[in-house]
C-alpha cells in the first residue's frame, strides 16, 4: 500500500522546520528594521533608538504594535482585492525564498536523520529565480490597485528595474551553475565545504560582483530604490497603504534582504561551511549543524549589514543611469565572465 | 573680468578616468568614510537625562524676585509692561495693608501680574525696564501646555519660591543672578 509507505513523520519534521524557518526570518526581519535605523545613526554620528529596553532593543515591539494600532485606510477608488492582496503577495513571495536552502547539514535526532533544509528539489536555483520574478507583483499589484499616480509610477520603474536586473543575476549564476554542474542548493554547499579554498567566491568574483549588484536592486535597496524613491514618489508604491498592510511591505523587504543574504552566502561563500576548520571530522552531531547553521546565519546578517551599510553612503541613482548600468554594463560583463568560464573550464576539462 | 572676491573656484571638467568611471573604487572610499564615522563621538545630547548648559546671557522664563526676606519686589509701576514690545505683560496695582508688611516690600504691589507666553519673545527689555530688579529671565525654557490658557503665566507660576521657607529651591531657582541686590 501507498499510504502505509509513507514515513508519517516527515511531515511533523517538516512542519516544525517551516515553522521554524518562517519565525526566525520575521524575528531577523523585524530586528533589521532595528539595525537599520542604529547603522544610520552611527554612521551618521547620532545614538539611534535607545529609549525602549535596553539599547532601544524593544523598539522594534513598539514599531508592531504601533502599526497594529493605526487606522487601516482603503482607499474609495483602489482595486479593493488586489490592493488587499498586494501586501500579503509581498510577504509570501519574500518568505518562500527560504524553503530551498540548506540550513545545515543534516541532524540526527531521535534515531532519524533529519535535514536542515525544507526542500531539497533538484532545480533549486530555479525556484528561487521563480520565486524572486514573482516578488514583483506585489510592488506591481499594490502600485496599481492604489490607483494613485506615483504608486503606479513607482510600480512601472519597480517591474522594469526588477526584469533588467533578473537578467544579469541569472546570467551571472550561470557560471557558477558550470562549475558546479548541478542547480541543486545542497550539491552547491556541499561542493563548497571542503575548505575555503573551495569556495566559489574564489573562483567567480566577478560573478559574485555582479550577483551582489542586481541583489541590491531585487530588494530594492539604495542606491536602486527607486520604487520607494522618498523625494520623488513620496515612498512610492506603498504610499496608500497604512497600518499593518504597510508593515508587511516593509517587513517584506527586510525579508528580502536577509533571504538574499542567505543565498549570496549559499551560492558564494560555502553556505553552512565553517571556514579553516573541517568540520566534517567532528562527527555527525546535532551541535555541529547547529554552528554550521550559526555560520550562514553569520554570514547572511554580514550581507543584511553590507546592505545597509551601502544605503547610508551612496546615493540614488537616476533612472537613465541604473536602466544603463543593468542592461550596457552588467549584462555584457556577465556574459563575459561566462564565456571566460566555460573557456577556462574546457582548457582544464574539468 | 576681475573677481569680486577671492573665493572664485574653478570647477573641474576633466573627464573621468577609467577608475573614476568604474565607480566601485569611488563607493568604496565612501563606504570607508562612513565606516569611519562608526567610531566617532556622538554629537547627541540625551536631553532628560543630560541637559546641555545655556550661556549665562541665556533669556529663559521670567522670574518675579523677592528679597532676602522674602518679600514681593515688585510695585507695579507697569514699566516693564510700557516697556514689552510684544505687550505680553499686564498687571493690577494695588496698596498694601498694615497687616501684609512681611508680604511686599513697599506699599503698592502687583495685585495680579499675568505674562502671556505665547505673546513674550524673550527679549528680556521687561528685566533691564524694570527699576525695581524684580523681574529678570531665569535659564528654564518655557514648558508646553495643553491649552492657551495655560501659557497665560499667573503670578504664582511667576513667582520665585520664598527663600526661607523654601531656601532650596530659592536658590535654584535663582540660579546664576546672586549677584543681584537691592
Amino acid at each position: 500500500m501507498f499510504f502505509t509507505a509513507i514515513d508519517y513523520w516527515i511531515f511533523l519534521e517538516k512542519a516544525i522546520l517551516i515553522l521554524a524557518v518562517v519565525s526566525i526570518s520575521l524575528v531577523i526581519a523585524m530586528y533589521a528594521t532595528w539595525a537599520e535605523r542604529k547603522v544610520a545613526a552611527v554612521m551618521q554620528d547620532r545614538r539611534g533608538p535607545n529609549r525602549a529596553g535596553p539599547f532601544g532593543l524593544f523598539q522594534p515591539l513598539a514599531d508592531g504594535v504601533k502599526l497594529f494600532m493605526k487606522e487601516e485606510i482603503i482607499p474609495n477608488v483602489s482595486a479593493k482585492f488586489l490592493f488587499v492582496m498586494a501586501p500579503a503577495l509581498a510577504m509570501i513571495t519574500a518568505l518562500m525564498t527560504s524553503a530551498v536552502i540548506p540550513w545545515g547539514s543534516s541532524v540526527h535526532l531521535f534515531g532519524r536523520d533529519i535535514s536542515l533544509q525544507i526542500a531539497d528539489i533538484n532545480i533549486g536555483i530555479l525556484y528561487i529565480f521563480g520565486v524572486i520574478s514573482l516578488g514583483v507583483y506585489g510592488i506591481m499589484i499594490g502600485g496599481w490597485a492604489s490607483n494613485n499616480k506615483f504608486s503606479l509610477l513607482a510600480a512601472i520603474r519597480g517591474a522594469s528595474q526588477m526584469i533588467s536586473y533578473e537578467l544579469a543575476m541569472g546570467l551571472s549564476l550561470i557560471a557558477v551553475l558550470m562549475m558546479t554542474g548541478s542547480l541543486r542548493l545542497s550539491v552547491i554547499v556541499a561542493q563548497q565545504s571542503e575548505g575555503f579554498f573551495n569556495w566559489n567566491i574564489i573562483y567567480q568574483p566577478l560573478g559574485f560582483l555582479i550577483f551582489f549588484i542586481c541583489a541590491l536592486a531585487e530588494c530594492n535597496r539604495t542606491p536602486f530604490d527607486l520604487p520607494e524613491a522618498e523625494n520623488e514618489l513620496n515612498f512610492g508604491y506603498h504610499q496608500e497603504y497604512s497600518s499593518m498592510k504597510l508593515g508587511f511591505y516593509l517587513f517584506a523587504e527586510y525579508i528580502n534582504m536577509f533571504i538574499s543574504g542567505v543565498v549570496m552566502a549559499t551560492l558564494f561563500f560555502g553556505g553552512y561551511d565553517i571556514p579553516f576548520v573541517n568540520e566534517a571530522a567532528w562527527g555527525n552531531h546535532w551541535w555541529v549543524a547547529l554552528l554550521g547553521c550559526g555560520m550562514l546565519m553569520t554570514k547572511a546578517l554580514f550581507f543584511v549589514f553590507l546592505f545597509m551599510w551601502i544605503r547610508w553612503t551612496i546615493p540614488r541613482f537616476r533612472y537613465d543611469q541604473l536602466m544603463n548600468v543593468g542592461w550596457k554594463k552588467l549584462i555584457p560583463l556577465a556574459l563575459i565572465n561566462m564565456v571566460i568560464t566555460a573557456a577556462v573550464m574546457l582548457f582544464f576539462s574539468k | 573680468m576681475q573677481a569680486l572676491t577671492n573665493r572664485l573656484k574653478l570647477v573641474n571638467r576633466k573627464p573621468m578616468t577609467f577608475v573614476e568611471k568604474l565607480y566601485l573604487w569611488n563607493i568604496l572610499k565612501g563606504m570607508a568614510i562612513t565606516f569611519r564615522h562608526i567610531f566617532k563621538r556622538k554629537a547627541t545630547i540625551n536631553y532628560p537625562e543630560q541637559k546641555r548648559t545655556f550661556s549665562p546671557v541665556f533669556r529663559g522664563l521670567q522670574v518675579l524676585n523677592r528679597d532676602e526676606e522674602g518679600k514681593e519686589r515688585c510695585t507695579a509701576c507697569g514699566l516693564c509692561a510700557v516697556a514689552c514690545p510684544a505687550e505680553a505683560i499686564t498687571m493690577e496695582a494695588a496698596e498694601r495693608s498694615s497687616n501684609e508688611t512681611h508680604l511686599y516690600r513697599e506699599e503698592k504691589f502687583a495685585a495680579r501680574f499675568e505674562i502671556n507666553m505665547l505673546r513674550c519673545i524673550f527679549c528680556g527689555l521687561c528685566e533691564e525696564a524694570c527699576p525695581k530688579n524684580a523681574i529678570y529671565l531665569s535659564q528654564t525654557f518655557a514648558p508646553s501646555n495643553y491649552s492657551r490658557k495655560g501659557f497665560i503665566y499667573k503670578k504664582d507660576d511667576l513667582l520665585i519660591p520664598h527663600p526661607k521657607e523654601n531656601p532650596d529651591a530659592y536658590a535654584k531657582a535663582l540660579g546664576e543672578r546672586k549677584k543681584i541686590t537691592n
